[in-house]
């Protein structure tokens, strides 16, 4: 009895031992994969910090007001969480590719769903990238058009600008991620009727004396201006 | 591609043109501009849609080019953004003839009117010219006149004054001088006049103008620019010639006119008119750094006739509403005067925007640097140039609220002398543009 469990003990530590053996090589090219893959990752990530403020991002991140987003979350410059981004997403890749090499049944699966989830996620911040840059310029250019032709409450027509293309941008960017696609059509179909149906009731009942004494100075003014003289500018 | 057309007198009328002309240029304008062949005069006249003015304003040039040159060989060059209202049958359609009896003159030469169609489109004004110099460039005129199918008070004369420094003295740029009530042009009298001056050095009173003459070897140097293409979309060519004209060295000299157009009782739509000037401007800076970097003070343009006239008639002119639009532009756009604006300097405009009525003044001096941190915001590029141009529309009103209640009561000659103040402020400020133009780099 002692004879069995001892000689069944130590075929269970050659196997153990053989497998370990067996395993190990993995192992290590794993970890070289994954040192590798800090080093490119870090190489990357220096090159295109070096690119982005070359092309100067930062300054284009302000205007389009990404800056102010990423301010207001207490996270760094656009062109250092790019950068980072980028370093950690490589990196990943790399620590997943070593991963993958160890052989295990269903994470190699996972790995590969990762990889091919990588080109969406990227286009997804593309998309939001200058989404955000397009809100903050039609925003500001109807912005100068409404204070140009002395229309009332131009913040509140810019910010409706700004606002309705947040929301489509927003939708397109879950939409290309794949994330909770009907919750995100409901919730921007609701979003955007919501907004229209507050603007028509803001314009009919909250801004019906604005509206009266807009166009009460419309005309009025239309009147005296009949008898005003245009100065012309050239 | 090489054009060749039999001259009357038998010798041979050959040019090559530019790849880039044949692009614009229609082979059947290329043919009827070598039918007209070398000329000695070219009247330029861009349309579009001018069919009520463009009747009289081409039996004036008509009546100009048989008094001032009978002798000469003279065309009328018609560039339409494409009219529907008939403006080029119009054009070629008035015969000479209906102007020979009134003016008992006879033209030894035949009188050419050619129209051409060039590509309509936003950049409608720098289409015609451009299509005016290339046919300049082709029948080799001595001397070229651009004039406005708008203007009511041109008179034949026009085209002498405009012609005869460039045909008898070699000038090469003729810019006009107009007789102009005194708050008339007031985005010449506040901005272009005094900045062009005080950064290139020439006092050129109408350096943005519809009406001038230039001389053939001006044309076809700025034909061969980079300004069609650029940002600008064309605004304000005009501008761009007259600035292309001093860099270039060229000889420029004014001459006195006549009334402009009286005011008008139309709505004046301030953004177009500042794309064309201001936007123009800055846009001309970068290129001409090196010229105008070095500049220090300014030199009179020589000056055929009065270098000025204004009129002095009571007008009506909202004021109030002048300034209620600055005030409400200093409070909406702060967020975009933030990008352009000094802070100094925005503190400034807000503070004057909390002054009453009656004490409200936007001072020269501010108004010099406001300009000045526009014009290197606009070459540093901070957000959009056409919104940076849109924004200054706010400030001038105030600007214009200032002028007009300074000059409420001013005569002609203390009108001059504030125009002449705030081109001496813009001249001694010109140190200021220049370290914004550093720091910024």
């Amino acid at each position: 009895m002692r004879e069995m469990i001892v000689s069944e003990l130590s075929q269970a530590l050659h196997e153990m031992a053989r497998g370990f053996a067996h395993f190990l090589p993995r192992i290590i090219v794993m970890l070289i994969l994954a040192a590798l893959g800090w080093v490119i990752a870090y190489v990357v990530k220096v090159i295109l910090r070096s690119i982005l403020r070359l092309v100067k991002l930062d300054k284009l991140s302000e205007n389009a007001g990404a800056s102010q987003l990423l301010s207001k979350a207490a996270l760094p410059s656009p062109t250092e969480v790019l950068s980072r981004f980028v370093f950690w997403i490589a990196w990943l890749g790399f620590i997943l590719l070593g991963v993958s090499v160890l052989g295990i049944l269903g994470l190699q699966e996972q790995v590969a769903r990762f990889f091919l989830f990588l080109p969406r996620l990227f286009v997804a911040m593309f998309i939001m990238f200058f989404g955000l840059l397009a809100a903050s310029f039609f925003s500001r250019a109807a912005l100068l058009a409404a204070v140009n032709a002395n229309v009332p409450s131009p913040r509140v027509l810019s910010l409706a600008v700004r606002s309705i293309i947040i929301v489509f941008v927003l939708s397109i960017v879950f939409e290309e991620l794949g994330l909770a696609e009907q919750t995100m059509l409901v919730a921007f179909g609701i979003a955007f009727g919501a907004l229209m149906l507050g603007l028509a009731i803001a314009f009919g009942m909250g801004g019906r004396d604005l509206a009266r004494r807009f166009l009460e100075k419309k005309i009025v003014r239309g009147k005296k201006e009949a008898n005003e003289d245009e100065l012309s500018p050239l | 591609m090489l054009l060749e057309a039999r001259l009357h007198d038998g010798a041979v009328f050959r040019t090559e043109t530019k790849v880039a002309e044949e692009s614009y240029l229609t082979d059947d304008f290329l043919r009827q501009l070598m039918n007209v062949g070398e000329v000695d005069i070219l009247v330029g006249l861009p349309t579009h849609n001018n069919a009520k003015t463009v009747g009289s304003i081409v039996h004036t040039i008509q009546s100009g080019i048989l008094r001032g040159f009978p002798r000469e060989r003279a065309v009328i060059i018609n560039a339409d953004g494409g009219s529907r209202d008939g403006t080029p049958e119009l054009v070629t359609g008035v015969s000479i003839d209906d102007v020979r009896p009134a003016s008992n003159l006879q033209a030894l030469r035949t009188l050419h009117s050619i129209s051409t169609k060039y590509a309509s489109s936003s950049r409608s004004a720098s289409g015609a010219f451009r299509t005016i110099l290339a046919a300049a460039e082709l029948l080799r005129p001595k001397a070229c006149v651009v004039m406005s199918p708008e203007s009511a008070n041109i008179q034949p004369e026009w085209l002498s004054k405009l012609l005869r420094p460039i045909f008898d003295d070699g000038f090469d740029l003729v810019t006009p001088i107009y007789r102009r009530h005194k708050f008339q042009g007031l985005l010449i009298t506040n901005l272009l006049y005094p900045m062009t001056r005080a950064l290139y050095g020439l006092r050129i009173r109408e350096a943005y103008s519809p009406e001038f003459g230039f001389s053939g070897r001006l044309g076809s140097q700025f034909l061969g620019q980079n300004v069609w293409s650029d940002e600008t979309e064309g605004a304000g060519v005009e501008l761009r010639f007259t600035l292309a004209a001093i860099t270039g060295k060229y000889r420029i000299c004014q001459s006195f006119l006549g009334d402009k157009d009286r005011i008008e009782r139309r709505a004046v739509d301030l953004v177009p008119a500042l794309r064309q000037t201001a936007g123009a401007l800055f846009s001309a800076l970068e290129p001409d750094f090196p010229v105008w970097s070095v500049v220090t003070g300014s030199q009179p343009a020589p000056t055929t006739g009065s270098d000025q006239e204004v009129l002095l008639e009571a007008l009506r002119v909202n004021r109030k509403r002048l300034r209620e639009m600055f005030l409400a532009g200093i409070a909406e756009l702060e967020s975009v005067f933030q990008s352009i604006l000094s802070p100094s300097t925005l503190a400034e405009l807000q503070s004057i925007a909390h002054l009453g009525e009656e004490e409200f003044r936007y001072p020269a001096e501010l108004w010099v640097r406001t300009v000045y941190e526009f014009a290197a915001s606009y070459q540093k590029s901070v957000i959009s140039r056409d919104h940076i141009i849109q924004a200054l529309a706010p400030l001038f009103r105030g600007r214009m609220f200032t002028f007009l209640t300074e000059n409420r009561n001013a005569s002609a000659g203390d009108v001059e002398k504030n125009i002449e103040d705030l081109c001496l402020v813009f001249e001694r400020l010109k140190p200021y543009l220049l370290q914004l133009w550093k720091t910024r780099e």
